[in-house]
């Protein structure tokens, strides 16, 4: 098919790192998924005494910020530190800086709630007769719970003097990250970008989804007749994008398209025929100058809610037919809010690289409402192109296509 | 990157809507902020308008000046809405009521939590479904938003709703994150300058020794100095007068974003 205007060039995923509560780095993560191990466990989160699973990732209370970084300590910082340690992930960018230079290189990361729980833990202690937060989350709020938070942390890790933003579009956040660096890197305003996203648990979002009734009292069973929620989860990722005309080994995986819409609908439901979902997955599919049945497989959105699989389930199945192996990995991690996207997208990656593919956890017995191909079981198949959907609040949708160079 | 600039929406103290603002903003008229403005919400259907926070309201006002005067359809346009905070009066609400015994949250309130509120709202008031981005980048929000909705509209080749809202914080958050009086501003923007009566030329710059635009008027500059949305003010100033002005706006301390504007 001849590129169109609106194909882009691939961006390579140059190094990537994840970690969710399957574990720290690509190998543990990849590990978990093969062994069907998940990391959802009935909640212990804080006081919090709510029937649920949370996807909650072990050792964060642990260690505490020190040195230059202890003005932004809080949870959600935290697992964005722990993650950069992994898989070599920041000699890659200090390799990057050399090739670039440090104001080269733009941040775009992605979060949902920041680190709201530090906010949460002022007002729960704050002074009951003026109010008044305290000295210290007052002075920290700029480097905690501001939105712009983990984006000004990462940037300040690695030492990048480039332009940096964080994107908050709920559940769709840390997807459309790849998308505004894929326009960062065609415009010339950078030459590589570190895309990422970062979600932690907080009350916030637990009695929030609580009070929504989204929240299903068993692990999530996406796809599941008798699914009947989400659970939770935290998680934190980042990509190293470069053009793949400056590094284009055979072999790495690339961004080869992003599709963005939005339902114009409603702020919590889906569209209930899918139309901003379609509109996102076609969009993908015609920058990376691809038609659907050159995809092997679609990594679902699936957050085990009723409504959210039904509808994803007409949208995928109106562009792709039955053809591809579809499934949700949401089953291991818990629906990582505004850190999916970057979970999910590096999940595709890990299944692109390896040549599986995870059937849906905790599904019993597909929905049979359900047409798309959904897989229980995990598969041995090359996968060469697939693609990812993330759906969110505001009708925020975003679709990637991801392929192996 | 070139774009064209087809419409304006602004609402502050004493700005009250573009007409009015631009003529304070070129001098002609003296600024005086006097009291704080309403934003019209008819754009709300009138159950999600009784719901809706200020924020939401002021961020809608502009974006549907801006529009009106583009002569665009706001289905055509993607968006992309920059706040350094958000929601920060909803994030009160649900702070307080996670300390009471039962947690009991509203539904309703925590949907509206999310920093894509205001353009979850104009999507579903205008039936847009083009793309939409909220960001963040603290100060530098509507600097970082603004090259977000220049880059949409040079590499998308589509036209594009920026807009940047920020509202004061609600005590107790006021004294984490002082904000001193409201503010808002929105642009219609087209790739193609041509057939624009607006043009603007931005550039990413990097050692450079450029300052950062400030406002003459002592006044308007605690405006700026005051509200992240704000910090657009001089870019404002120079689409407010006839021929070409510049203005250079802070990206993180370490970059500037300078445009061109040329009418």
């Amino acid at each position: 098919m001849p590129p169109d205007k609106r194909s882009m060039t691939p961006l390579t995923l140059s190094a990537y790192t994840l970690v969710t509560a399957n574990g720290r780095g690509i190998g543990a993560v990849s590990r978990s998924l093969r062994d069907r191990r998940t990391g959802l466990r009935p909640c212990n989160f804080e006081d919090a005494l709510l029937k649920t699973y949370i996807g909650r990732v072990d050792g964060l209370e642990d260690f505490s910020l020190g040195n230059g970084l202890a003005p932004f300590d809080c949870r959600n910082n935290r697992l964005a530190w722990l993650a950069l340690q992994q898989d070599g992930f920041m000699v890659a960018v200090a390799e990057a800086k050399q090739r670039y230079g440090s104001d080269r290189i733009a941040v775009v990361m992605g979060t949902s709630t920041s680190g709201i729980l530090e906010t949460e833990h002022a007002y729960a202690q704050r002074n009951p007769r003026t109010d008044w937060l305290g000295d210290d989350f007052t002075a920290r709020y700029r480097y905690t719970h501001n939105m712009f938070s983990s984006g000004h942390f990462v940037r300040a890790c690695l030492g990048l003097h480039g332009p940096a933003l964080v994107i908050s579009t709920a559940c769709s956040s840390s997807a459309k990250v790849f998308a505004t660096a894929a326009r960062y890197l065609q415009a010339g305003l950078c030459d590589a970008a570190i895309v990422g996203g970062v979600d932690s648990l907080c009350l916030t979002t637990l009695y929030g989804f609580s009070a929504l009734q989204l929240l299903s009292a068993q692990p999530c069973r996406p796809c599941d007749e008798d699914r009947d929620g989400l659970s939770l989860g935290e998680a934190a990722g980042y990509a190293l994008l470069e053009s793949s005309a400056n590094v284009g080994r055979k072999g790495a995986v690339a961004l080869l398209g992003y599709g963005e819409s939005t339902d114009g609908h409603h702020m919590s439901q889906p569209h209930p025929e899918g139309l901003g979902a379609i509109r996102a997955i076609q969009q993908s599919l015609e920058r990376a100058g691809l038609v659907p049945s050159d995809i092997d497989y679609v990594n679902l959105h699936g957050t085990a809610t009723k409504a959210n699989d039904l509808v994803e389930d007409k949208a995928v199945h109106q562009v792709f037919g039955s053809a591809p192996v579809v499934s949700s990995t949401k089953g291991w991690t818990g629906h990582t809010l505004g850190a999916a996207g970057i979970t999910e997208a590096l999940m595709t990656a890990i299944c692109l690289k390896e040549a599986f593919v995870p059937g849906t956890l905790h599904c019993e017995r597909v929905d049979p409402a359900l047409k798309s191909r959904v897989i229980r079981n995990n598969e041995a198949r090359p996968i060469r192109l697939a693609v990812s959907n993330i759906f969110g609040f505001g009708g925020n949708n975003c679709s990637l296509v991801l392929g192996v160079l | 990157m070139k774009v064209g600039i087809l419409g304006v929406g602004l609402l502050s103290a004493g700005l009250d809507g573009w007409l009015k603002g631009r003529a304070v903003l070129a001098g002609t008229s003296s600024y005086r902020p006097g009291s704080v403005p309403e934003p019209e919400s008819s754009l709300l259907p009138a159950n999600e308008r009784r719901r809706s926070s200020d924020a939401v309201r002021w961020a809608l006002h502009v974006a549907d000046e801006a529009v009106r005067h583009s002569g665009l359809h706001a289905q055509e346009l993607a968006t992309v809405f920059a706040s350094s905070g958000g929601e920060m009066a909803v994030l009160d609400q649900l702070c307080r009521a996670l300390t009471t015994p039962d947690r009991a949250v509203s539904p309703t309130l925590f949907h509206q939590s999310v920093h894509n509120t205001a353009a979850g709202y104009w999507g579903i008031a205008t039936g847009c479904q083009q793309s939409s981005t909220a960001l963040s980048s603290y100060d530098d929000s509507s600097a970082l938003g603004l090259l977000e909705a220049v880059a949409y509209a040079t590499v998308e080749e589509r036209p594009v709703l920026f807009v940047a809202y920020d509202l004061p914080s609600p005590p107790p958050l006021d004294c984490a994150r002082p904000i001193r009086s409201a503010f808002a501003a929105a642009l219609v923007m087209t790739p193609s300058a041509s057939g624009a009566p607006v043009h603007a030329d931005l550039t990413l710059a990097t050692h450079t020794k450029a300052e950062i635009s400030g406002m003459e008027d002592q006044t308007l500059e605690e405006l700026r100095r005051g509200n992240p949305a704000a910090r657009l003010l001089p870019l404002l100033h120079a689409l407010a007068q006839p021929g070409t002005h510049r203005a250079s706006l802070n990206v993180l301390d370490d970059q500037r974003l300078i445009v061109e504007i040329e009418s």
